[in-house]
């Protein structure tokens, strides 16, 4: 791979551990699939793998410009992979725009497949280039193999009479053969995708495969010069069982599903398209025998309440968003945390404000789902970790809406919501249930008592319908057990405490903060919550790999926090929280704490790379 | 799905429909006539209080679940239509009326307002008028004359009113209806409302007694009412003004005119017959301006469509049709591979 590696191998004969690859070209030439599939074969071949899908917010930008450039990453390997990778070994570019907007993060020595067939003045120019870097030494800290991938395309397709424009389109397919043969792969099931894909079209089907394929035999056949050598990179060692890939929208899909059959409620979902969470609810459309009605709503405020009115009527509500959709259900969020009725909000965070970067990465809507609500209105917040991660939060944020009848957010960002990892398929033999009882009849003898509370503090769910416990609820204070109106200033006081009570006392329903990677007590920890968890633990065990006195502490339960997490950050020396937001959970450590954490904040829409956190750490250390 | 079932119809009497709560509207407000209106109606259409949900945004009206003895959700500023289309959506069976005001249904919840319409779902919607905004002490509202004095317009409003109905039958309701608080015919109004399957509008003139007092009067007087009101009945003579006047359709400017009956020769004078299902003239009713016309009262349209709940819920049905629900079978799906036990590599 690239030179680094390969003099690796020369001198070891080993494979590399891992492998970066990015496949970047215009929006239109289908790279989004194309790293998708490399990635289902790279699954297949049992290498541990992340990826990061990173595209434009137009859907097709003008062709071969800087802005309408579509990259997919993946990092794989025979060891435990965290980060989509910080630097690719390999870029394929599949134009001059791909080529200058991401050679820049490519590895010194790493190397670069260009095709020549798309470096011609036109596209030059709209990259913005005066000379064809191709030609003019520019590219000389790394390796270049360039060839004229469009032309072999279409002498490739030749047989199948497609038009010009549809046979330059199997492109992709062409480049993904010449990967699958670098890195020793199995075409049998990209075979097998291609034609359940194309089955209303043999043509089409036909016209792919035989791209796959000669890309393939390309790199059988061709004299590539040296520079490419097939590359076999040992499975990963893994438990056994049953594994598959999964995005984290995926993930959070299958979780709702999973935790509505736990509780034994059938799910509603209310959702208002919005990138990047409507995946979500494009995954829950399809799954109607689950029990899951899905609404599309008129816009972001009636999805949640819709929700909430489905809980009412003795549903899983469910909604879902992204940061500026999330604002616009404030308040809908406010009145069931007054009604105590069971909800979960899934926050798919993307940059912001506003509309901000819809289709890149942020942690940036910490303080909305900890703080953004008019009064008092505490709201548990989960964030999940990964993709894989998302499912088992999506459960535990069921579980806790429905045990303590409160909203509770889910945390997830664009980043885990579109980037995909192996995954042990889970048996749900193994799941707890958590069933819900509904209230039935008169709790408080022959008066019913709606906010009469349990010792969790939770109020009875009572579904509108259930015959003779007919009672009034709503965003009005409401009396200590009977519900009714109640202004008084006892009340609102004792109520404020009770809301607060139950959400706190969710703690105790969790685990207690464990360190993720390192020992308790030291010099410093790393603490992240959400998707840092990949680049803050590879860049930890790093670091003490080379001897630094760090530890890792990963946070699920953002709110309330986990009990014990003040006690074990007061063992070290210094905190450091690495965000992709200017500093909000160092915030609220401090505030709950009283630490001195301090803040490593990133918002550039990118992912944290490894290398920028182990600098930090360095740096904390010095 | 066949939601054609009719619920069970139940006894009750008015008394069954009260709460024990007090009741906190202004002495002398109208909404404490539209309650009794409903709270007689509900008993007459074998309404089951289990079975019945009321529905409410933010403002006067909006206090109304509180009063009436039935599932009651007071939910938040404009959005009731959205609430309503979960509940009915978790459970079709509940009977679900919405109350809301001109603020709560026109200006802020303008948009749930036209897509519960739109969808149709099956549920009674009060829209009370009463042209001003009443719980945050008197602001002019988004059905408030031209030139209303205000304390946000003390030179008087110079926006154009929005008329509730004309903005329903747009949106797609299938049912409108008007009337008014103090009406003996309000109940009659509900019970047809009620009786229709799908989103049945009802616009209810409603006296707010504190800060547009009297604003209906014009045409709410029991004085002159004969004159002023056009009851609309199905099948019959649009006549008013003791059958001395009725309404016509001037065929050369294709809108409605006031003609004189004289000796109770309607057809003479070619009065048209109201037919609650002709959109048409249901357009030109609600469009009726009041001074030179009556006022248009009772049910102005009345043409049933299937509703959104039997919809979703009758394609959710399909789709499950012949489908297991094997949460494990869900989680393996797609290309998968197995890692055995002894290399913990793919088998």
């Amino acid at each position: 791979m690239a030179t680094q590696l390969a003099d690796q191998q020369a001198q070891t004969t080993n494979a590399p551990e891992a492998v970066v690859v990015r496949f970047a070209g215009d929006s239109g030439d289908g790279m989004q699939l194309t790293g998708g599939q490399f990635t289902l074969s790279t699954a297949l071949a049992g290498n541990d793998l992340a990826t990061f899908p990173d595209f434009p917010a137009e859907i097709r930008a003008p062709q071969g410009t800087l802005f309408g450039v579509s990259a997919f990453q993946i990092n794989f390997g025979s060891t435990e992979i965290d980060t989509a990778g910080d630097a690719p070994d390999v870029l394929v570019a599949m134009n001059p725009a791909a080529l200058k907007t991401n050679v820049g993060a490519l590895k010194p020595g790493g190397l670069i497949i260009a095709d020549t067939g798309e470096f011609n003045k036109r596209n030059l120019e709209k990259a913005k280039y005066d000379v064809n870097p191709l030609e003019d030494g520019s590219l000389a800290k790394w390796q270049v193999l360039a060839f004229d991938i469009s032309a072999l395309t279409l002498e490739s397709v030749k047989p199948f009479g497609l038009g010009n424009k549809e046979a330059l389109r199997c492109k992709n397919m062409w480049t993904l053969g010449l990967a699958l043969w670098m890195f020793d792969r199995d075409r049998a099931p990209l075979i097998d995708w291609l034609k359940g894909k194309f089955a209303k079209n043999q043509v089409l089907a036909d016209a792919n495969i035989a791209a796959l394929n000669a890309g393939h035999a390309y790199g059988e056949t061709a004299e590539l010069g040296g520079q490419i050598k097939k590359i076999h990179l040992d499975p990963v060692a893994s438990p056994p069982g049953l594994y598959r890939t999964v995005t984290g929208a995926d993930a959070i899909a299958l979780g709702l599903v999973a935790g509505a059959q736990l509780a034994e409620l059938p799910m509603f979902f209310g959702g208002y398209p919005i990138t990047p969470a409507s995946s979500i609810l494009h995954s829950l459309v399809r799954l109607k025998e689950f029990g899951v009605t899905t609404f599309q709503a008129e816009d972001e405020i009636a999805a949640i309440c819709a929700a909430i009115g489905a809980s009412y009527a003795g549903q899983l509500g469910v909604t879902s968003s992204s940061g500026p959709g999330i604002a616009l259900k404030g308040e809908a969020m406010g009145l069931a945390v007054m009604t105590e009725l069971p909800l979960v909000i899934v926050n798919s965070q993307r940059g912001g404000p506003s509309t901000g970067l819809p289709t890149k990465t942020e942690q940036s809507d910490l303080y909305q789902a900890v703080y953004g609500r008019n009064g008092d209105a505490p709201i548990p917040v989960i964030a999940a970790r990964s993709p894989s991660d998302a499912f088992d939060c999506a459960i535990e944020a069921c579980r806790i809406a429905v045990q303590y009848m409160t909203p509770v957010i889910l945390l997830t960002d664009g980043y885990i919501a579109n980037a995909a990892e192996p995954w042990k398929v889970p048996d749900p033999a193994t799941f707890t249930p958590f069933p819900v009882q509904f209230l039935t009849e008169k709790n408080g003898g022959d008066t019913l008592l709606p906010y009469k509370r349990d010792e969790k503090g939770a109020r009875p769910w009572i579904k509108a319908g259930t015959p003779g416990l007919m009672h009034r609820i709503g965003g009005i204070e409401k009396a200590v057990d009977t519900g009714h109106l109640d202004y008084s200033p006892a009340n609102h006081q004792a109520q404020t405490d009770a809301r607060k009570a139950k959400v706190d006392g969710i703690a105790k329903g969790i685990p207690a903060q464990e360190v993720t990677l390192g020992t308790e007590g030291g010099k410093l920890a790393v603490v992240g919550w959400g998707s840092t968890y990949g680049p803050i633990h590879q860049a930890v065990r790093r670091a003490r790999t080379k001897g630094l006195d760090v530890s890792h502490v990963h946070v699920r339960h953002v709110w309330p926090l986990p009990e014990y997490l003040g006690d074990l950050l007061k063992g070290y020396e210094r905190v450091l929280v690495p965000e992709m937001n200017t500093g909000q959970f160092k915030t609220v450590l401090r505030d709950q704490y009283l630490v001195d954490a301090k803040p490593l904040t990133k918002t550039s829409g990118q992912p944290f790379t490894i290398a920028e956190i182990e600098a930090a750490i360095e740096g904390a250390l010095s | 799905m066949n939601d054609m079932t009719p619920i069970a119809k139940v006894q009750t009497t008015l008394k069954d429909w009260e709460t024990d709560q007090e009741v906190r509207w202004c002495p002398g407000c109208g909404d404490y006539a539209i309650l009794k209106a409903v709270q007689r109606t509900l008993p007459e259409i074998g309404a089951d209080p289990s079975k019945t949900v009321f529905v409410s945004g933010i403002g006067c009206s909006s206090r109304f679940p509180y009063y009436v003895e039935s599932y009651g959700f007071h939910t938040i500023h404009g959005r009731a239509p959205a609430f309503a289309t979960g509940i009915k959506l978790a459970n079709p069976e509940l009977d679900i009326w919405l109350v809301t005001g001109d603020g709560d249904g026109m200006s802020i919840g303008g948009n749930h307002t036209m897509h519960v319409l739109r969808r149709n779902l099956n549920c009674q919607i009060m829209l009370f008028n009463n042209e001003i905004y009443g719980l945050t002490k008197g602001q002019y509202s988004p059905t408030s004359r031209q030139g209303t004095n205000s304390p946000t317009t003390p030179l008087g409003s110079v926006d154009r009113p929005a008329s509730p109905c004309a903005f329903a039958l747009g949106a797609g309701a299938r049912f409108i209806a008007r009337g008014f608080d103090v009406s003996k015919e309000l109940p009659n109004v509900l019970k047809a409302a009620h009786a229709h399957r799908g989103a049945a509008f009802i616009e209810i003139f409603q006296n707010c007694i504190v800060y547009n007092k009297d604003r209906f009067e014009e045409f709410a007087a029991p004085k002159g009412a004969e004159d002023r009101q056009l009851w609309l009945k199905n099948g019959e003579p649009m006549l008013f003004g003791k059958g001395t006047k009725g309404i016509a359709l001037d065929a050369e400017a294709l809108t409605l005119k006031v003609v004189d009956v004289t000796d109770g020769d309607w057809q003479a004078a070619g009065v048209i017959v109201h037919d609650v299902t002709n959109r048409s003239i249901a357009h030109m009713l609600v469009e009726m301006p009041f001074g030179p016309f009556p006022m248009a009262l009772g049910v102005l349209y009345d043409d049933p469509r299937p509703t959104f709940e039997d919809a979703v819920l009758g394609q959710d049905h399909q789709a499950r049709e012949g489908k297991v629900a094997d949460l494990g079978k869900l989680l393996a799906k797609g290309q998968t591979w197995t890692v055995d036990d002894r290399e913990g590599h793919p088998a």
